[in-house]
């Protein structure tokens, strides 16, 4: 503990760092996963193909995904754009399924009903399935924060940056203090996302009970 | 060939479905429905009657024949268009949870572009045509609501944009039997005042024979027959015998 608060500014440096790589990963993914999850439920063909890839991606283990995409030319050239890209692969998956998950699962006569009252497919997706699916769509981002905080230590391997360099710092030192100003920052962070967007799916889904 | 302007607000002529699997779920569908009538679609489950109103509204599209709204060929029409100026009332209701009773009814004028204080009018009007005063429900949520409002609510928002045709799917079935029969009399009342076209689908012999001008029999995808209430009641056909001899044993059973 006395590591910690001997080492206020870098804690402070590092949290920063992370909260960076996480943020710009988490947007970078919904902006991307909630509109493939919503291509997903009118194009059903493509299920298999990108539940599936990005089911793969999942699967492989965040340290070797990081060294694999190392070499590639822009992406590898800085580690926290690398970082930041392999953040996002991560969490595609709990995005894309939620959101494709939550508009299907809204019931058939409610968008029967939609559809027969003449709502154009815009409208159908503005008005009644993204506000109906919002909290499933969220709990995925949910999911999606608290692992990716988790993962973002990682990162430190290859040089991004966050809260990870004082756990691999702490690990070479053979230093438990040192591993800890890392990992008691990283789990409060990620408790807090989850306190935080807990939430906000909770306001949604009380708004329309 | 055009067509003439005639007396009919849905014209089925020679009208198929099939499914994409080939089964066959209409075929051969003659039938037309005249402007301002009743017309009760009566028959099983399966026997084609939804696919039928569905064909209207073009939430599904015929596979073979050809089928006129207001004498246009519906495959010309606009669907969104189409379906605008077709009320559309289902057994689930499907209101929207999200929104309120008064938002739902707006639904319609609201995609309408209609102003504010028209479309203010409008929903209290309709709820008040339906038996839920807009003081004491417009802001209530689906869930806040009984069966019977709900689909009073349903009724309403169907009606709400003054469509000319409205399509109804056992819009009673699932009520208990006391309020399905309150609503039933209600709805009779309210027809006579509308004026309206509507297609009502039905496999209750009573609701069918009470609220309707016209009554068509389907079996199997295929219309059996077409009679008013008073034809139907002494047609020689075996089927709609079979029908008309299971409606008489309900009544005895309640004289008994």
């Amino acid at each position: 503990m006395n590591f910690l608060l001997t080492h206020k500014r870098e804690v402070a440096r590092l949290t920063g760092e992370h909260l960076w790589l996480v943020g710009v990963a988490m947007l970078l993914a919904v902006v991307v996963g909630v509109p493939l999850g919503i291509m997903l439920t009118r194009k059903p063909k493509l299920k298999t193909l990108i539940l599936g890839s990005t089911n793969i991606v999942q699967t492989i283990p965040s340290l070797a995904l990081f060294g694999l995409l190392l070499p590639l030319p822009w992406l590898g050239a800085r580690a926290d754009r690398l970082a930041i890209f392999a953040l996002a692969l991560y969490a595609l998956l709990p995005v894309v399924r939620n959101t494709y998950v939550g508009i299907t699962g809204i019931s058939e006569p409610v968008r029967e009903a939609a559809v027969a009252m003449g709502l154009t497919s815009r409208q159908l997706l503005w008005q009644v399935e993204l506000p109906l699916a919002s909290p499933v769509i969220l709990a995925g981002i949910r999911v999606a924060t608290v692992i990716t905080i988790g993962v973002a230590t990682i990162a430190a391997a290859i040089g991004a940056g966050g809260l990870g360099e004082f756990i691999f710092r702490g690990i070479a030192m053979v230093d438990n203090g040192v591993i800890l100003a890392g990992a008691i920052p990283a789990a409060l962070m990620a408790l807090l996302a989850d306190f935080l967007l807990g939430g906000v799916e909770r306001l949604l889904t009380r708004r329309q009970h | 060939m055009t067509s003439h302007p005639s007396n009919n607000a849905i014209e089925f002529r020679d009208v198929e479905y099939r499914l994409p699997s080939g089964k066959v779920l209409l075929s051969e569908l003659n039938l037309n429905v005249r402007r301002g009538e009743t017309l009760m679609l009566l028959g099983r489950s399966g026997s084609g009657k939804t696919t039928c109103l569905k064909l209207i509204n073009r939430l599904l599209v015929a596979s073979a024949g050809e089928l006129l709204v207001e004498n246009k060929p519906s495959h010309e029409w606009d669907p969104i268009r189409l379906r605008r100026c077709i009320g559309y009332a289902i057994q689930d209701v499907g209101l929207f949870p999200h929104y309120t009773v008064w938002d739902n009814v707006a639904l319609v004028p609201k995609l309408e572009k209609w102003e504010q204080s028209r479309i203010a009018a409008r929903v209290e009007e309709v709820l008040q045509l339906v038996g839920l005063p807009s003081r004491d429900f417009a802001d209530r949520y689906p869930n806040q609501l009984s069966g019977g409002q709900r689909q009073r609510v349903g009724l309403a928002r169907a009606l709400a944009a003054g469509p000319p045709i409205l399509l109804m799917d056992e819009p009673f079935g699932a009520l208990d039997p006391i309020t399905r029969a309150e609503i039933q009399v209600e709805f009779k009342k309210l027809q006579q005042g509308l004026r309206k076209t509507i297609v009502f689908v039905t496999h209750d012999v009573g609701e069918a024979l009470m609220l309707g001008d016209r009554i068509a029999l389907m079996e199997s995808g295929k219309l059996r027959a077409v009679h008013t209430p008073r034809e139907f009641l002494q047609s020689a056909d075996v089927v709609v015998q079979e029908y008309v001899k299971v409606y008489r044993a309900a009544g005895q059973m309640f004289r008994n």
